[in-house]
């Protein structure tokens, strides 16, 4: 059978199928079932500073292909984290650790305190304020977030950027100047729904982030887009339920994939897409290198 | 699924904070099950059903406290009924019940009942004023009541009633309550694990199994999915009982 396994984002992967961050990705004994799922790595849920409860419900809502929720990030800060990353890492895949804050200083504070295989930073979620999309939209901040993370950790750090936005090539390029081993694309789309029977928008927060099949299609040109003008690796993410959207991903050019949204279906998913990718790359003998960016060499 | 959009049609005080609310729609749950239970503007909480159309809700916060200001003719948003009810199994079954947690065991009995088996009830209160649904439970069959001040019953915790009951007996027992009493319960009588069933509580969030603020440890098990009835043998290898999560995902003591 081809392997699967890679080296992306200064990471050994067994394969390139992984965590995506805000899912079940809480506690280490969650982190711990999706790596025995077949999880080729695991990001966590998002952890800040200080402790946060996140915001009043409802937090999700079901729409057309897709789901749109707004949790507010709550997390238990990372001083109450380490114990859920080490639970975690004790699984044998990579834990990268996910984190959030208003400033430099703040993420560099995080990427100090905690040991991680490598850090995530959320410079992307669309439902908080003061965080993610609103530091994560300006290429300055993300680069300046960026650098003083590097300077604070000795781990890889990947940094996962905002589709909303005019450019996101200009995000990932400040990602890569400020020595970014990896960005990953995409986090979900601002959205919103309204019940109807009285007016109210029904997330707590008003207005939320849409994940799910129906962004799928843009996280593949924001993914092509990437990856092909970057030098560091792109992970994509966004709407992947199944081998088929992996494939597709990996040939807009990602070097590994995450999973998130697909979770409802069960952790049966990461086995699901890493099977059907082997069989696939069997089929076309083909190795995952053949594939990554196949679509920039596919001319009209 | 969005919300569904619901009227309360009825609105019955059953003790001091605890109020049942009748809906106008059967969303055809099983016992066990919840939904979640949209108030406007103020949060969506999960919520046990105490009947195939009513919840039974004791005011603890922010959002019940909204909730019991609504009355017959106000409308909710309703998503259910999510999670993994109780399976009725064999001829001869014992409710444990604790506080308002005996609500959705009547509802649990009344179904039993219907279906020819032996009911027997033991529930638990902290006092006669609190008592809920005795006329349900003893519609169904034998019931045993205590009260933690002795003011109605046997004087004690809800284990205290268990001396009066072999539990050879049953062939399935049913329990739902505060979480030191159920564990006060499940931990008496670990050899009755494999067959007690037990309806649990954890931080709910998404209520659709991928956030993640509801799991236990040591196996990760997504209460609002998986649960939140759980059989008391794989309970009494967790983290059930010792500690539990809270809004923000930090550990914290069980309280009740």
């Amino acid at each position: 059978m081809p392997s699967l396994s890679i080296h992306a984002g200064g990471l050994d992967l067994a394969n390139p199928v992984l965590l995506a961050a805000g899912i079940l990705g809480t506690t280490g004994a969650s982190l711990c079932r999706a790596a025995r799922a077949g999880a080729g790595g695991v990001v966590t849920k998002s952890v800040g500073s200080t402790p946060r409860e996140g915001h009043p419900g409802p937090c999700i809502v079901a729409v057309q292909g897709g789901l749109l929720n707004a949790m507010g990030l709550p997390n238990p800060s990372y001083r109450h984290f380490q114990e859920e990353i080490d639970a975690g890492r004790r699984s044998g895949v990579p834990v990268i650790a996910s984190i959030f804050g208003s400033s430099p200083a703040e993420f560099a504070q995080i990427a100090r305190a905690l040991q991680a295989d490598a850090f995530e930073l959320n410079l992307s979620c669309p439902h908080a304020e003061k965080y993610g999309s609103e530091l994560g939209r300006y290429p300055d901040m993300v680069e300046s977030v960026t650098g003083a993370v590097k300077a604070a950790a000795d781990v890889p750090v990947w940094v996962k950027l905002t589709p909303n936005t005019a450019d996101i090539l200009e995000l990932g390029l400040a990602a890569q100047r400020a020595g970014a081993s990896a960005v990953v694309a995409i986090n979900t789309l601002k959205a919103m729904a309204i019940d109807i029977e009285t007016g109210y928008p029904i997330l707590g927060n008003r207005f939320g982030g849409l994940s799910g099949p129906a962004i799928k299609p843009v996280a593949v040109r924001s993914v092509y887009d990437l990856a092909s003008q970057l030098e560091i690796p792109v992970i994509g993410v966004g709407g992947i339920s199944s081998w088929e959207d992996a494939v597709e991903m990996i040939m807009a050019g990602a070097k590994a994939v995450q999973v998130g949204t697909a979770l409802q279906e069960g952790y049966g998913i990461f086995e699901k897409i890493a099977l059907g990718l082997q069989n696939y790359l069997e089929r076309k003998s083909m190795t995952l290198e053949d594939l990554c960016g196949l679509a920039w060499r596919m001319q009209h | 699924m969005r919300p569904v959009s619901s009227i309360i049609e009825e609105v019955r005080s059953e003790a001091r904070l605890i109020r049942t609310f009748r809906l106008d729609r059967d969303l055809d749950p099983k016992p066990g099950q919840y939904l979640m239970l949209w108030i406007r503007g103020v949060d969506e909480i999960p919520m046990s059903f105490s009947g195939p159309d009513s919840i039974t809700v004791q005011s603890v916060g922010q959002a019940t406290e909204a909730l019991f200001k609504m009355g017959a003719g106000s409308s909710v948003g309703l998503r259910g009924p999510l999670g993994n009810g109780f399976t009725l199994k064999g001829e001869r079954i014992l409710l444990i019940g604790g506080g308002v947690g005996s609500a959705p065991l009547a509802f649990l009995g009344e179904k039993a009942r219907s279906k020819g088996l032996t009911v027997t009830s033991l529930l638990g209160f902290r006092s006669k004023e609190d008592i809920i649904f005795q006329e349900r439970f003893e519609a169904l069959g034998q019931v045993l009541i205590t009260t933690d001040d002795g003011s109605y019953g046997i004087a004690g915790r809800a284990s205290a009633g268990l001396k009066e009951l072999s539990l050879f007996d049953f062939d399935q027992i049913y329990i739902c309550g505060p979480e030191m009493m159920m564990w006060d319960v499940i931990s008496r009588t670990r050899e009755h694990g494999a067959k007690t069933q037990a309806c649990i509580n954890r931080y709910f969030k998404c209520a659709a199994g991928i956030c993640g603020s509801c799991c236990l440890d040591p196996d990760g098990t997504r209460v609002c999915l998986e649960g939140p009835v759980i059989t008391a043998d794989r309970l009494l290898e967790s983290e059930f009982g010792r500690y539990r999560r809270g809004p923000t995902g930090e550990k914290g003591p069980c309280r009740g």
